[in-house]
């Protein structure tokens, strides 16, 4: 697949941030202020509880890793939204661009945005508040790595729906992580959860990565399988969300749809 | 025999029981510029939209330089591109950064010798590093004629590229097209209500009403062979009683 059409869609996203402080700010803003408060709130709380267990892995690292996904989420759709804002998908996609290229390029486009705001989070809280990545050991890489692939699927089919039911929908973008969060096993393990909430979270690849990060700090025994799973379950996300993304195109080629985009919303 | 840059063949789009466009056939050669002409709403832009690959025909083939848009999408549209006033290039980004995005996307050699090629031709110089938000609309439009022969494109469309340009910069404009078009033996399909244009630049016009091509021909000799005293005349008779007139 040649790869300058991906790159162009990416060098489009460099000059955004380039040329705005105010699209650069949020990348590190809200991940620090989340970072900051959670990181104090786990102060107090190792105050209060009894002696010998540290809230900061637990909590401070369910954070950091929650809000990273989040952000790899909101990368993708903000990369999207760009181009809806711009009234650009005409330029785009009468020219020879294809889907996957597009695609491509957003996700390329996240990935820097994600790792500034991962090493933010990391900085401070190791910084400020004492977290220590070892106590992960080396299942932490493939903890974000699960976490960044949900969260690429989750932008793709966000922005899927942004396309179907035109610009107005673009609401439904924003509160979709806190929509799956409690489900999502961030701060308590899953069997704490209501029997009918359970399958739903075991549907999700997260619930696995937050599971096994409170395994791992407590010193009890991580399954190799669960990881397995999470990760089958993440790259399977991707690949229906990257279905859906085309058929959504094709749709709006077919209906005529795409090229009204610019001039109206459709929802 | 003037090699075929664009082969329109039967193409017809419905929505729902309307008849957008109606079995349209035509072509466009090397070195020509073919007005497509008709009221609003007789399909120009939606056949134009079919021609670019955002909106699927409900049957008939489009074939650029040979390529199918239909089964060979990206290949066709590598050597194609166009300027319309409804799609601008992102405001928010600097006239270099548009074009040199764009020269990316249609893999164009050497980009930046490319670009300052293109804002010399089209006095944009000056502007170079200024959003293209702000510009005005024509400085917008002459943007937008950068972008769509950024890929010294084999087949050029211009939906109504000149309406929001004076009258000296629109002249400007078609005689740098013309130029473009001439040197480089490219193919335009050029939309336009404004007849005096027409007569300028095109080689040839078709007229489009009810999704249908009306006429055909030379627009300095098609208004006498149906009665008409001008091309304006025409278009009015076209407009209001297109039954009236024969179909070619």
């Amino acid at each position: 697949m040649p790869f300058h059409r991906t790159a162009a869609i990416v060098l489009r996203q460099y000059y955004l941030l380039r040329g705005s402080p105010v699209r650069v700010l949020p990348i590190f803003a809200w991940v620090a202020i989340d970072i900051v408060l959670w990181g104090f709130i786990t102060r107090y709380l190792n105050t209060i509880a009894s002696p010998g267990f540290d809230f900061v892995p637990v909590l401070l690292g369910a954070v950091l890793f929650w809000d990273f996904f989040t952000r790899v989420m909101h990368g993708v759709t903000m990369a999207f939204l760009e181009d809806v804002w711009s009234r650009n998908f005409l330029n785009l996609f009468a020219s020879p661009l294809s889907i996957r290229e597009y695609v491509g390029g957003l996700v390329l486009s996240c990935v820097a945005t994600s790792v500034l705001g991962l090493l933010t989070m990391v900085v401070l809280a190791t910084t400020a508040f004492g977290l220590s990545f070892f106590a992960y050991g080396v299942m932490l890489v493939p903890f974000l790595l699960v976490l960044f692939l949900f969260g690429i699927a989750l932008g793709i089919f966000a922005s899927a729906l942004v396309l179907r039911f035109g610009p107005a929908s673009e609401w439904i973008v924003w509160p979709v992580p806190a929509f799956l969060s409690p489900f999502a096993a961030i701060f308590y393990p899953v069997a704490t959860l209501p029997r009918w909430m359970q399958p739903v979270s075991y549907l999700l690849p997260p619930s696995y990565v937050f599971e096994g990060m409170r395994a791992i700090v407590s010193g009890g025994a991580y399954r190799g399988s669960a990881l397995l799973v999470s990760a089958f379950l993440a790259a399977l996300y991707i690949l229906l969300a990257s279905w859906y993304f085309t058929r959504v195109h094709r749709h709006a080629v077919r209906t005529g749809l795409l090229a009204r985009y610019n001039a109206e919303s459709t929802a | 025999m003037i090699p075929k840059v664009l082969s329109v063949d039967r193409l017809r789009r419905l929505y729902g029981d309307t008849v957008a466009v109606d079995g349209v056939s035509f072509e466009v050669g090397q070195g020509e510029i073919v007005g497509l002409l008709g009221p609003n709403g007789a399909g120009k832009t939606t056949t134009i939209n079919m021609i670019l690959g955002v909106l699927e025909a409900t049957s008939g083939t489009i074939r650029i330089e040979g390529a199918d848009i239909a089964t060979s999408r990206s290949r066709a549209l590598e050597r194609t591109n166009f300027a319309a006033v409804y799609a601008p290039l992102p405001g928010n980004l600097t006239v270099y950064q548009n074009l040199r995005v764009f020269g990316l996307m249609y893999r164009v050699e050497n980009i930046p010798a490319r670009i300052d090629a293109l804002l010399d031709q089209f006095d944009l110089k000056g502007l170079r590093h200024v959003k293209c938000g702000v510009l005005s609309s024509g400085e917008q439009t002459r943007v937008g004629l950068a972008k769509a022969m950024i890929n010294r494109p084999r087949l050029l469309l211009l939906d109504e590229p000149t309406a929001s340009l004076d009258p000296s910069a629109a002249r400007d404009i078609r005689t740098q097209v013309r130029e473009f078009v001439s040197r480089d033996k490219v193919g335009a399909l050029w939309t336009t209500h404004n007849m005096y244009e027409v007569a300028d630049v095109c080689d040839r016009v078709l007229f489009l009403s009810r999704g249908r091509i009306l006429l055909d021909g030379d627009p300095g000799s098609l208004p006498r062979e149906h009665g008409k005293e001008s091309l304006e005349e025409l278009f009015i008779a076209v407009a209001r009683e297109p039954l009236t007139l024969k179909r070619t």
